[in-house]
């Protein structure tokens, strides 16, 4: 077991390597750069251009500045953001909570509603219930996120005015009721697709278990139907979700820029955003290393999981 | 704010009294409402105030902006929306007011040659400085800050934003705790504007830093402006609380908050869910400026701003060094096609790279006329003969190229399709380029590798119109010069215009040099201008003391004289 970890860690540090240098040389490449946003400000001429581009560091070979951050990253020091001179790890660190609140949330949201939406519709296959869970998954896997939350915004907000329409808190008010006020219709939105992602998975991998022999014996020897899918179904059917959700961050981090964007939501979405917008460097770098690690992990922690889970996986 | 107005060798204007619309505003109202132009918000600000600012601070402001401040050490590179934060932390030596006019801030008064702080020939500055300003953190601001301030732009390891005009101040001496006195390598008149933008740093704090490009005082700056630092929620919002030791009047409020909101029509939504206060910059899109007239307890002010939206030419690419090319493209724009059905009426048609609110605005400039005819007969004199496909050619060059803008700009790319049409009438074919902001001005636009851009420019410099790093042949980065003439626009008769008015200190004088100017620039074409740009802000009813100001970028200029009522 040891051994299939210690590859697979080395297997997950050369990807790393790799990302960093494909984001480091594409970001840098792409033409226009940190200061291109001052060409049409009367606040700055080419000449101050020419001298803060030095300033920066920016003149030299790729090859050096790659270099060079890759080997202040190894000693943990991310660089400074080009827009605020704060340390990367501490931007980062700025915008993770809010992402992880939406992004839990959303989750926790997504897995409960989906599992029984999945549940109920391979026990009842092809029922009206199954036949709405299907089509609904299908409507909101089309929905595009941006134009859902304009539509929550419209009918929540400015219509009925029950939800703020945007914003983590209401400035001066940090009670966790206000958190939580503000939070329903970005962690709604989020969890849509989510949803019906964890939904349809969730009835294919019940269905392949409740046609399994001993789910047959069970009901044979006269155990209840809800013990025979809670206790036996439910829980072999979960297994393979474990991969479902190592591999869903990557999804759920996209779909999160969009909603931190529609909802004024300070999370890391949005800072990825902006942060390319501006050409930032160091905190696009930042951000795409961290969000590789977190991958990474995630798929990594699935498939240690699933090796602890079904032995053959490590022999094979 | 400072209750004592300098003049800049300027013939007294009116004075403006609350409630009371001065002469001039009631001409500039009149005006207005015939040619059906944009009413400035000054105008209406300054007759919407029932009441009187309250003794102490009271209540908070919800500032909402498009784009996030992030740059808080006010020398240093930044934008627009970092300039509305850095009026409420900082102070300059002086401002302008929405009128143009000079007004003393940090300093005593504003120096003039009348008042002996200028030399005759500009070359020695003396400015004499308020005694009771204080920085946030109780300390005295003196004149060995402003030494320290100058200093510090010149400092080559510092990561300053621009060293124009600072760069020729030689010889300070501190006189005393509130009196300062320079000397200039040259004369230079412009020096007056750039110093209104330039905003003073404390001396004890930032000379003690070892790295001027990174210290905590730029996430947690001090100065000696309205309002304190308070916190900063990255990515969210800015809390700024009233500095209640402030030199000046005001502030009224005890906290500002500037809200970040990227996406403007979330920002519009925020506004009309009374979830902020007031939309800053980019402001309220223009689809939407109709309906939010109609909302109620919300004020909306549409004000021209100093940007001007124009077509521009490379003058080295082929077809675009014939001035005839150009004045026949000229004729062919339908503007009012562009201003009405595109920007909703909202901007002023305009003639010059100079905003009509200026001091230095030239009035009679020949006006842009939409004559398709008239721009056939000129191509036709001038020999550019119709070819395969209805396309122009004249020795081998054919009347096509292309036009570039930011791509996601939803109304600039309508304003291409309709120039495309119009000037398909006249024989020039025009392909669009567009790429996005990052790209476009990047080396593509500083290197003048374009055929033509639309764009929108602030020309000035504050209030100053001294475009030599627009419009001087030795500004043009393409040819190794030091500046922004992209438009690679070289006229001998320009640069003499700009040195002399560069070097004049009288009003009356730079007036008729800078006239002179736009004059030659209209006729040269070296831009074709399109309006005057604008922006439509929002203001919740109750919010007083709101004055759009020209001479600024940012609205947010004077929050120390808002208050609720």
């Amino acid at each position: 077991m040891a051994r299939y970890v210690a590859n697979r860690l080395m297997q997950a540090m050369l990807l790393l390597v790799i990302v960093s240098a494909l984001g480091f040389a594409i970001l840098h490449l792409a033409p226009g750069g940190p200061l291109s946003q001052f060409a049409v400000s009367s606040q700055m001429s080419q000449e101050d251009l020419v001298r803060v581009t030095r300033q920066l560091g920016l003149d030299r070979p790729l090859p050096i500045q790659y270099l060079d951050w890759f080997g202040r990253m190894l000693r943990g020091d991310w660089g400074r953001s080009y827009r605020d001179g704060e340390a990367v790890l501490s931007v980062i660190g700025s915008h993770l909570g809010a992402t992880l609140e939406l992004m839990t949330t959303a989750t926790v949201i997504a897995v409960l509603l989906g599992c029984w939406i999945g549940v109920l519709g391979a026990v009842r296959r092809y029922s009206l219930f199954d036949s709405l869970a299907t089509v609904g998954a299908m409507i909101a896997l089309s929905i595009p996120t941006f134009w859902f939350g304009l539509v929550t915004i419209y009918l929540f907000s400015v219509n009925l005015g029950w939800l703020p329409s945007g914003n983590r808190q209401t400035i001066g008010d940090g009670s966790l009721l206000d958190l939580l006020h503000h939070l329903i219709a970005p962690a709604m939105v989020l969890a849509l697709v989510e949803t019906a992602i964890w939904g349809r998975f969730m009835r294919s991998s019940m269905l392949e278990v409740i046609n399994q022999d001993y789910i047959r014996t069970a009901r044979a020897k006269g155990m209840p139907e809800w013990r025979i899918l809670t206790v036996h179904a439910l829980r072999n059917a979960l297994l393979p979700m474990i991969t479902v959700a190592g591999l869903q961050f990557p999804t759920l981090l996209g779909g999160a820029l969009v909603t931190e964007t529609v909802f004024t939501w300070p999370g890391m979405g949005r800072l990825f955003l902006d942060s390319i917008g501006y050409r930032d460097y160091p905190v696009v770098m930042g951000i795409l290393m961290f969000s590789a690690m977190m991958v990474l992990i995630g798929s990594l922690l699935a498939d240690i999981l699933y090796a602890v889970v079904d032995p053959r996986i490590r022999v094979g | 704010m400072a209750d004592e107005t300098g003049k800049f060798d300027v013939p007294a204007l009116d004075n403006l009294t609350p409630g009371i619309p001065s002469r001039r505003q009631f001409m500039l109202l009149g005006a207005s409402a015939a040619a059906g132009l944009t009413v400035p918000a000054s105008a209406f600000a300054q007759t919407e105030r029932p009441t009187n600012p309250p003794d102490k601070p009271r209540g908070q402001v919800i500032a909402a902006l498009s784009q996030e401040p992030t740059v808080f050490h006010p020398l240093m590179p930044g934008i627009e929306v970092d300039q509305g934060v850095w009026w409420q932390i900082f102070s300059p030596l002086w401002f302008i007011d929405p009128d143009g006019n000079f007004v003393p801030d940090l300093a005593r008064e504003v120096p003039t040659i009348q008042n002996g702080g200028l030399s005759a020939d500009g070359l020695t500055w003396k400015i004499k400085l308020r005694s009771n300003a204080k920085w946030h953190d109780g300390t005295a601001f003196t004149a060995d800050d402003v030494k320290f301030s100058l200093e510090l732009i010149n400092n080559p390891d510092f990561r300053v934003r621009n060293r124009v005009g600072h760069s020729l101040v030689k010889d300070i001496k501190v006189v005393s705790l509130d009196e300062i006195h320079w000397r200039m390598e040259a004369p230079y008149s412009p020096y007056m504007s750039i110093l209104s933008l330039t905003f003073m740093v404390p001396k004890h704090i930032l000379e003690k830093v070892t790295d001027p490009n990174s210290s905590p005082f730029h996430n947690a700056p001090v100065g000696t402006g309205p309002f304190r630092w308070g916190e900063r929620v990255p990515g969210d919002h800015i809390l700024l609380n009233a500095h209640t030791g402030y030199h000046g009047k005001g502030p009224y409020l005890e906290r500002v908050v500037f809200k970040y909101i990227p996406d403007l029509t979330v920002l519009y939504t925020q506004f009309r869910t009374g979830q902020v206060d007031y939309t800053g910059l980019q402001g309220i899109l223009p689809n939407f400026v109709q309906e939010a007239k109609t909302l109620r307890g919300r004020k909306i002010f549409v004000s021209s701003t100093a940007s001007v939206e124009h077509v521009a030419p490379n003058l080295e690419f082929g077809p675009f060094a014939d001035r005839t090319v150009r004045e026949a493209l000229y004729l062919a724009i339908n503007k009012k096609a562009i201003i009405d059905a595109l920007n909703y009426g909202l901007p002023t048609q305009t003639e010059s790279f100079v905003p009509q609110q200026a001091w230095s605005f030239q009035q009679g400039l020949p006006q842009h006329s939409y004559d398709p005819a008239k721009a056939n007969g000129l191509l036709d004199a001038a020999g550019w003969v119709r070819g395969a496909g209805g396309v122009r050619e004249k020795g081998g060059v054919k009347l096509e190229f292309t036009n570039s803008t930011t791509t996601g700009n939803a109304v600039r790319e309508q304003t291409q399709q309709l120039l495309i049409q119009d000037w398909r009438a006249i024989g020039a074919a025009m392909r669009v380029n567009n790429m996005p902001a990052a790209v476009i001005w990047g080396d593509f636009w500083q290197q003048s590798k374009f055929n033509s851009v639309l764009v929108s420019v602030n020309f000035m410099l504050g209030s100053d119109p001294d475009v030599t790093p627009r419009f001087g042949s030795g500004a043009i980065p393409a040819k190794g010069g030091r500046g922004f003439n992209t438009y690679q626009y070289q006229s001998p008769e320009v640069d003499r215009l700009l040195a002399e008015g560069a070097k004049q200190f009288d009003l009356a004088q730079r007036k008729v040099l800078y006239g002179d100017l736009q004059k030659l620039v209209r006729n040269d074409l070296a831009m074709l201008p399109l309006f005057q740009g604008f922006i439509a802000e929002g203001v919740k009813d109750g919010l007083l003391g709101f004055r759009h100001n020209i001479n600024t970028s940012s609205n947010c200029w004077n929050i120390r004289e808002w208050y609720w009522a």
